[in-house]
């Protein structure tokens, strides 16, 4: 195991002439942002099960697109934004529970198994492998153009995340006080909700729709742990993002056994469980003053 | 769930297709060992699923459910990696899982964000992420995936039939044997503890109950669409009638009619039995929403509640 890396190291030096590392680098560092930044908020408004949604209807709208023979991305980006704006409308009306919420996503699911079993038996294009690749994304089968395009997503929803980062944190802190001082509540949280849309279709594309939950919560939460103030944790979110990002792209790479989405996935879960149990740990080892409550 | 010796049923198409001369159909539908294997296993799994489902849906832990449900997709898929059944390692899988959540500390929230969704998540993609590890070490696999998660009814074995069997009915009596202690527990716990029921040792229990539960779900359904078995007869037989034990049976009776119309759909369709399962689920489940706030039936319970006066 130790030789493995020593082995791969000059060979990492090298990692970038490959052109497939390279646009998978490129298209994971918008998504990394795009999830980072968006994560945050998710989990400071409580809305990770919003996200959770939201991929499973990607991974049904890009099936759907290649069922009825038109480009995934169409389907990915049509549909998961048009469900997250829906959701946002409904919402306002009664908040679902869970079994609500829980049914129709099952069903989501099942209808994406549905045009996943048109395509594959339709059309003779179509290959076997259709399902898994939007399931668990295939970032090192991104041609240039995609790349291209993902970094450009990621950047526009980063960039106007941040535009709208302080009435959101005002709004998501405390709604009652925001709306009583003039901010437009009800768009802020419409517009937040079709950006989680899009973090969810970017993050599709690159770790796939069922994993692409865990690039959402898990920097975000492991940057709450770490930081108070909300404009450093937001930066530390998409920070951590970046890093589980490239860190797997280059485990990888190193290892080629390991799937990229994989290895994004774990690396991104390990840097979470660190930031949860350091507090604890420093305990052990006797220097936190604070006494636990 | 997959098995080279299951028969393909795609050779003779002839024998195939829906009649409408439903006494054919239904011999057709038997006709084959692997759909017979099919229908035990479904039948055992929509009771127990539909049981342990109704306990789950009045406790509020659906998620729970969904959760165990989806740490048993590695553990199929490292079973099928290491060469056994992979309804041994949805087993093992689910009800570890059940175990270690049952044992952690309950969550006391000392910070203000919502942090409990965020790490449920986090664990989530964790666990399908080794699952996929798990797959893409096992070359030539990925048909597999889908049978992992979006469920099959192929090439189920005798073996497994008996897994399923026993598992289920152990899981069935263990439930009627601590029912009426579980529903109080589960409907107001501060006196039941106060009444001396073992509250905590009880909803550990009951967790173990629902992974056992869960791992026998995905085995239909996959792994990713065990709601429709788990929760959507239990939540709709819950809004049909308030009284427990009718309430039970009808979401039994439920979770069998949505099992077998599932798989007679899916054995007569080129489309997989999970989007059937999900798609008959949640057209019940919408057809007594909307017959719940049907004016009619308003209509109906005002003038029953007046009747006795």
């Amino acid at each position: 195991m130790i030789a493995a890396p020593l082995n791969a190291a000059p060979g990492l030096l090298h990692m970038f002439s490959h052109p497939f590392i390279r646009y998978g680098f490129l298209a994971g560092t918008g998504v990394a942002l795009a999830c980072g930044l968006v994560g945050y908020f998710a989990v400071l408004r409580s809305q990770v099960f919003t996200g959770d949604a939201l991929s499973h209807a990607a991974f049904t709208g890009a099936l759907a697109a290649l069922a009825f023979g038109f480009d995934a991305r169409l389907g990915l980006f049509g549909v998961t934004v048009a469900v997250a704006l829906g959701m946002g409308l409904l919402g306002a009306r009664g908040r679902a529970d869970d079994v609500v919420i829980g049914n129709v996503f099952a069903w989501l699911l099942g209808l994406g198994v549905f045009f996943l079993a048109i395509y594959t038996t339709r059309r003779s294009s179509g290959n076997g492998a259709a399902g898994p690749a939007v399931l668990f994304g295939s970032i090192f089968g991104l041609n240039a153009g995609s790349a291209r395009l993902a970094l450009i997503l990621g950047l526009a929803t980063a960039v106007v995340l941040l535009a709208l980062a302080r009435p959101l944190l005002f709004a998501s802190v405390d709604e009652a006080v925001a709306a009583a001082q003039g901010v437009p509540v009800r768009i802020v949280g419409l517009v937040y909700l079709a950006l989680i849309g899009l973090a969810a279709a970017e993050g599709a594309q690159v770790v796939g729709a069922l994993l692409v939950l865990g690039l959402l919560a898990a920097p975000a939460a492991a940057a709450q742990r770490l930081v108070e103030r909300p404009y450093a944790g937001l930066a530390l979110s998409a920070g951590l993002a970046l890093a589980a990002m490239w860190g797997g792209l280059t485990l990888s790479y190193a290892a080629p056994k390991l799937p990229p989405s994989f290895a994004i996935i774990a690396l991104a879960s390990a840097i979470y469980a660190a930031a949860a149990l350091l507090p604890r740990l420093r305990r052990v080892v006797g220097q936190g003053g604070a006494s636990p409550p | 769930m997959r098995g080279g010796t299951a028969p393909m049923p795609l050779a003779d198409v002839g024998d195939l297709s829906w009649s409408w001369n439903i006494g054919a159909d239904l011999q057709g539908l038997f006709a084959y060992h692997f759909m017979v294997n099919a229908f035990r296993a479904g039948t055992i799994v929509a009771i127990a699923a539909a049981v342990i489902g109704w306990f789950m849906v009045i406790r509020g832990e659906s998620f729970v459910g969904h959760t165990l449900a989806l740490v048993g997709f590695p553990g199929a898929a490292g079973a099928t990696l290491l060469g056994v059944s992979a309804t041994f390692g949805f087993f093992v899988f689910s009800i570890a899982a059940a175990l270690i959540i049952a044992l952690l500390p309950r969550g006391n929230s000392v910070r203000g964000f919502s942090e409990e969704s965020a790490v449920v998540g986090t664990v989530q993609a964790a666990a399908l992420a080794s699952g996929f590890l798990f797959i893409s070490l096992y070359h030539g696999f990925l048909n597999g995936v889908n049978a992992l998660l979006f469920g099959s009814f192929l090439g189920v074995t005798d073996s497994q039939v008996l897994t399923l069997f026993v598992l289920g009915a152990a899981a069935v009596i263990i439930l009627a044997l601590t029912g009426r202690p579980l529903l109080f527990a589960s409907i107001d716990g501060d006196v039941a503890a106060a009444n001396g029921v073992p509250v905590r040792w009880l909803s550990s229990l009951f967790l173990v109950l629902l992974g056992v539960a869960a791992a026998e779900a995905s085995q239909i359904t996959g792994t990713l669409l065990v709601f429709a078995l788990l929760v959507v007869p239990a939540a709709t037989a819950q809004i049909l009638t308030p009284h427990p034990l009718k309430s039970l049976a009808l979401a039994v009776g439920l979770g069998l009619g949505i099992t077998w119309a599932g798989l007679t759909a899916a054995y007569y369709s080129p489309y997989p039995v999970g989007f059937f399962i999900t798609s008959f689920a949640f057209a019940a489940y919408l057809l007594v929403r909307i017959g719940q706030g049907h004016p009619w039936r308003r209509a109906f319970q005002h003038e029953a509640k007046q009747a006795p006066a």
